[in-house]
């Protein structure tokens, strides 16, 4: 086994080195020598246990690789948080440009939204699931160091994504960014989450299986389902990242959307759903307020989300039964999400005075008022009336961002927050008056960011559609960029205090990791024993 | 006719029927009687946190402690 484990290493090290020689472009060469580097690491390192003892086979849970998933998703958090502060600034300064390739809005944005979806969210579900999955089975993670597997294959899938994106390599699809041989690594990597996920569940002790795994379940389901289907395309060369989708058009367009809508209802709500499911009820200590409920907000959920995607196409060359079916969904869609919201709000009832002394879950709870505002928000947008005034405006980037600060972003602080101290054994966290600082500088951040892109969507489309008596239209598209300049200032703003945020909860889960709150709390105790 | 005709009335007759009759079961499977109990039992698992290799010695399921205070 070993032995076969050195031939694979050391022949993917030389195909690398091979695909490096014969690269076509920059982004394949580059590529090609990070997958030689990291396979050739673990081939020197392969060789240097080669004939040491097995180690013992541990059992207990598997606690290491969800304590490296929440360093993970901390350090490609404050990652992620940077670059889309900077990529605000450069829309309201474009000298931030630097008129260089690498460092324009074009492909440093993709950079960001990947970045905050896929390193710090992707990390953070499979963290979480991880957790989550080995508590309410009572079950070790199966598969052995599969578990390695997927963790360091999903941040070599990062990467390579994120270096692509500023080389220049990407198919051009939002949210789906990454070119071939990336979208089939993730493919392996993704089979072998799914592998060891229904493997703990498979051999729970637990009779029934809790909801919130369903909802992680469904997550990495569906997920495997849309980037296969919609990552078909044909290399050009089996030397160069440049790839020719499969579809074309209006199918491509569709297809496209049915997966980037997908991506919001299955990674950033079903798997971040099944985070609320554990930690809201084990935050308050209180079991969730209606199990049924969380079962029909399941299969609603499910059933509904996966028809919604065609209202990103509206007023396109989508034919307009699809357009309506799109919307008409996406407004069901609103029953479901607030059914959700309610369930785990009145988690909370009987326990409210806890909102008062416990910022970890002032957080959750807020991350639950903004999934019931943006679920809101989103079947308004999807209105054709209203999108005829929103869309291609800010106010849909403004609604974005409700969602995925206020509800992804609170509700994995609040996770992270809970698991920190749990995982490395310390009594509670380093400090909470800087949860509670990071809790207002978050919520303060949002609100600038929401508020002042809902005044610049609006201002936008109402500026698009103006026209004086002749007809004509009154404003060039010029005119609307120059007249969003006061409301970019305070989006970035609003940006920054939610990285400042994230930065102090950065140095707060460090001090607890390390126990140094242990150590103040020890000399504060030795005070008065003298 | 084509595949994409013959597919879509699949999907809007036979398709749309089968989905809707799983939906509509799946929500009744809810309701029906001694499920509040299995519910009850379900939502408690959070607070179990039965370790793995407590569960292999005993190969009862694990009983809810109710860790909880003032739950009626």
């Amino acid at each position: 086994m070993d032995i076969l484990k050195l031939i694979v290493l050391s022949f993917i090290t030389i195909c690398a080195a091979m695909a490096a020689n014969f690269g076509q472009d920059l982004a394949y060469i580059i590529h090609a020598l990070i997958i030689m580097a990291v396979s050739f690491f673990l081939f020197i390192r392969e060789v240097q246990r080669f004939g040491d003892a097995k180690p013992a086979v541990e059992t207990g849970y598997q606690d290491s690789v969800v304590r490296a998933g929440v360093i993970a998703t901390t350090f490609w958090g404050v990652v992620g948080f940077l670059v889309g502060v900077f990529i605000a600034f450069q829309l309201a300064f474009p000298a931030l440009n630097f008129d260089l390739p690498f460092t324009t809005f074009g492909r440093v944005r993709p950079l960001h939204t990947s970045a905050v979806i896929f390193a710090f969210g992707g990390n953070a579900l499979i963290a979480t699931s991880f957790y989550i999955v080995q508590r309410t089975s009572a079950a070790r993670l199966w598969g052995g160091n599969l578990c390695w597997f997927v963790f360091w294959g999903y941040q070599l899938f990062i990467v390579l994504a994120a270096t692509g994106y500023l080389l220049g390599a990407t198919q051009s699809k939002e949210y789906a960014e990454p070119e071939w041989y990336v979208d089939i690594w993730l493919t392996l990597v993704w089979v072998a989450y799914l592998a060891v996920f229904m493997g703990t569940i498979f051999k729970r002790k637990e009779p029934h299986i809790y909801v919130a795994n369903w909802f992680f379940l469904s997550f990495i389901v569906t997920i495997a389902m849309l980037h296969l289907v919609n990552n078909l395309a044909m290399p050009v060369s089996i030397f160069g990242s440049k790839s020719v989708q499969l579809f074309s058009g209006v199918q491509d367009a569709l297809t496209q959307w049915w997966y980037g809508h997908n991506a919001v209802g299955f990674f950033l709500t079903a798997g971040f759903l099944g985070m609320m499911y554990y930690f809201v009820p084990k935050q308050a200590n209180r079991p969730v307020f209606s199990y049924k409920l969380s079962i029909i907000h399941f299969w609603s959920l499910i059933f509904l989300y996966i028809w919604a995607g065609p209202h990103h196409l509206h007023y396109t060359a989508l034919p307009d039964w699809a357009q309506t079916l799109g919307m008409t969904f996406s407004i069901m869609l609103w029953m479901p999400s607030w059914g959700g919201m309610i369930n785990g709000l009145m988690t909370l009832s009987g326990a409210w005075d806890k909102l008062r002394t416990d910022p970890i879950l002032r957080m959750m709870v807020l991350s639950l008022a903004f999934y019931g505002m943006s679920t809101f928000e989103g079947p308004m947008m999807s209105i054709k009336v209203v999108n005829s005034l929103s869309h291609y405006t800010e106010w849909t980037i403004g609604h974005v961002h409700s969602g995925a600060l206020g509800w992804n972003g609170m509700i994995t602080f609040g996770a992270l927050y809970y698991l920190t101290p749990r995982l490395w054994g310390r009594d509670r966290l380093y400090s909470m008056s800087m949860v509670n600082w990071h809790f207002w500088l978050a919520t303060i951040g949002i609100v600038f960011y929401a508020a002042s892109l809902w005044v610049a969507g609006i201002m936008e489309g109402l500026m698009w559609r103006e026209v004086d008596p002749q007809g004509f239209l009154v404003n060039s598209f010029a005119d609307t960029v120059a007249a969003k300049f006061p409301m970019y200032i305070v989006r970035g703003t609003g940006g920054l205090l939610y990285l400042a945020g994230a930065i102090i909860m950065c140095v707060n889960l460090w001090l607890t990791a390390t126990g140094a709150g242990e150590r103040k709390s020890s000399a504060a105790v030795a005070v008065p024993a003298e | 006719m084509d595949t994409y005709s013959v597919m879509r009335e699949m999907a809007d007759s036979w398709g749309l029927l089968a989905m809707m009759a799983f939906f509509i079961g799946a929500v009744l499977m809810l309701f029906r009687p001694g499920a509040k109990k299995q519910h009850e039992d379900a939502s408690m698992i959070p607070f179990r946190e039965t370790k793995p290799d407590a569960a292999d010695n005993n190969n009862s399921s694990p009983k809810s402690e109710k860790p909880l205070e003032g739950l009626s």
